[in-house]
């Protein structure tokens, strides 16, 4: 049986891990290397690195720290955040980054997904969607949300597999940070309707809410930053409670 | 010395990484003169079944691979590369194995099937995949991203993975193996897998 995967996500600016990451046994707690090397050891099935780097200057450094990252773990990673050419895709995925999430710049240019795919393969293109609701139906933000654009969720999630995405890791807008729970109504109405697997972002405050994500909202797999990060619960832990309720995991 | 061949279609990076972590003697080539004289060979995959045999043609790889005596070990589209004909861009590939590669169907599943999958292997008639399989548990987790399979009903099918249907995720015949999932990728289980390679005399 396919394991329903876990996915601790890092949030990186200038090489370095930000977001209220508190670990108190580790040596250097910013360092992407160390971070994903814990978690990796802990038993995440995935990891996913988003750079939320703001200056071009310091986004240079991102290639060092992927190659760092994939000389240490064993395990599949993701790099997103500010890719918006082929040549970026290219880079990233030469570093050893096993995929990479494309988000703002596919929606101004939906070719970027067709050329990367074509170029890469579908297997390693993720198409990461930020939507927030509006009424009866999801709105897409891009800029890291700052930017609203009049492209419906759902429709553009249809579009992006249709010109190639392999993967589709959704984050609700309303949800992130709220850690009330992912928007299960996003997921299930995103989950019916596509043919490849969905990562669920956003919200998620405990166990209880990946279980839902996994279960009610009919996701692949389940993207949690704060949960892991200050040491509430252990991947082990969350793997446990997921098996005890009838979810395949690996163990 | 291991070559582990460059067609350049492929992210290389991450077996190289493996076997620099498993302190393998290893080399990346696409050259048919090393390749030749190679102890053993990896063929990893990533890409396109099209542009992959394209990439192995021009450099004259081809016939090298088909003559090879040494332990070989395809991962993923190198497993794929094994067989006669994949659907993908309908391509004639090495044809050291029986069969053809199909394309999943996305009414059954979703596809590309990505994520851990159980390895179930077969019985013991397929002593020399027991060899790739030495230590390690039988229904473990194994890494896999790929939309094309090998269907498990084959004579050179050494163990099974379900995704709606059976299909072959290793496949052996006398010193050809191929492994649908990536070792590199399998944490310290496919690493495991990896190594065993590396001991296969």
């Amino acid at each position: 049986m396919l394991a329903k995967r876990i996915i601790p996500c890092l949030d990186v600016a200038g090489g370095r891990v930000v977001k209220g990451i508190h670990f108190v046994d580790l040596k250097d707690a910013g360092d992407p290397v160390e971070l994903g090397y814990r978690y990796y050891r802990e038993g995440a099935d995935e990891l996913v690195f988003l750079d939320i780097t703001a200056t071009v200057e310091e986004r240079k450094t991102v290639v060092n720290w992927v190659r760092r990252v994939a000389d240490s773990i064993f395990i599949p990673f993701t790099v997103g955040g500010g890719i918006s050419t082929i040549e970026q895709v290219q880079e990233l995925l030469r570093a050893g980054a096993d995929k990479v999430s494309i988000n703002s710049a596919a929606v101004r240019h939906p070719d970027l997904l067709r050329e990367s795919a074509l170029a890469f393969g579908s297997q390693c293109i993720v198409l990461a969607v930020d939507a927030k609701r509006t009424n009866n139906s999801w709105r897409v933000f891009i800029n890291g949300g700052r930017v609203e654009t009049d492209r419906d969720a759902l429709e553009w999630i249809r579009l992006g597999e249709e010109l190639g995405a392999g993967e589709i890791l959704l984050t609700s807008m309303d949800r992130d940070g709220t850690q009330n729970g992912y928007d299960l109504e996003l997921l299930q109405t995103v989950s019916g309707s596509t043919r490849i697997p969905l990562i669920a972002s956003g919200g998620a405050g405990c166990p209880q809410h990946l279980l839902e994500g996994l279960e009610a909202g009919g996701a692949d797999a389940v993207l949690a930053a704060s949960i892991f990060h200050y040491d509430r619960y252990s991947i082990a832990h969350v793997k446990e409670y997921l098996e005890r309720n009838g979810v395949v995991v690996r163990s | 010395m291991i070559v582990v061949i460059d067609y350049k279609a492929g992210n290389l990076y991450n077996v190289g990484n493996a076997l620099k972590y498993l302190q393998a003697d290893f080399i990346f080539s696409g050259d048919p003169a090393v390749v030749s004289q190679a102890d053993k060979v990896i063929l990893p995959g990533v890409g396109s079944a099209g542009a992959a045999m394209e990439s192995l043609a021009e450099q004259g790889l081809v016939e090298v691979l088909q003559r090879l005596q040494v332990p070989f070990l395809g991962i993923c589209l190198g497993l794929q590369l094994l067989f006669e004909v994949s659907e993908e861009d309908n391509t004639p590939c090495l044809g050291l194995l029986p069969g053809t590669v199909h394309k999943f169907d996305t009414s059954q599943v979703k596809v590309p099937h990505i994520g851990w999958n159980q390895v179930r292997q077969l019985g013991e008639s397929c002593q020399s995949a027991s060899i790739l399989f030495k230590d390690i548990p039988g229904q473990s987790f194994f890494y896999f991203i790929h939309s094309y399979f090998a269907p498990a009903a084959n004579e050179v099918t050494a163990a099974v993975t379900q995704y709606g249907d059976c299909f072959a995720s290793v496949v052996t015949k006398e010193n050809f193996w191929g492994v649908q999932f990536h070792p590199e990728r399998s944490g310290e289980i496919g690493l495991r897998v990896l190594n065993n390679f590396l001991e296969v005399r």
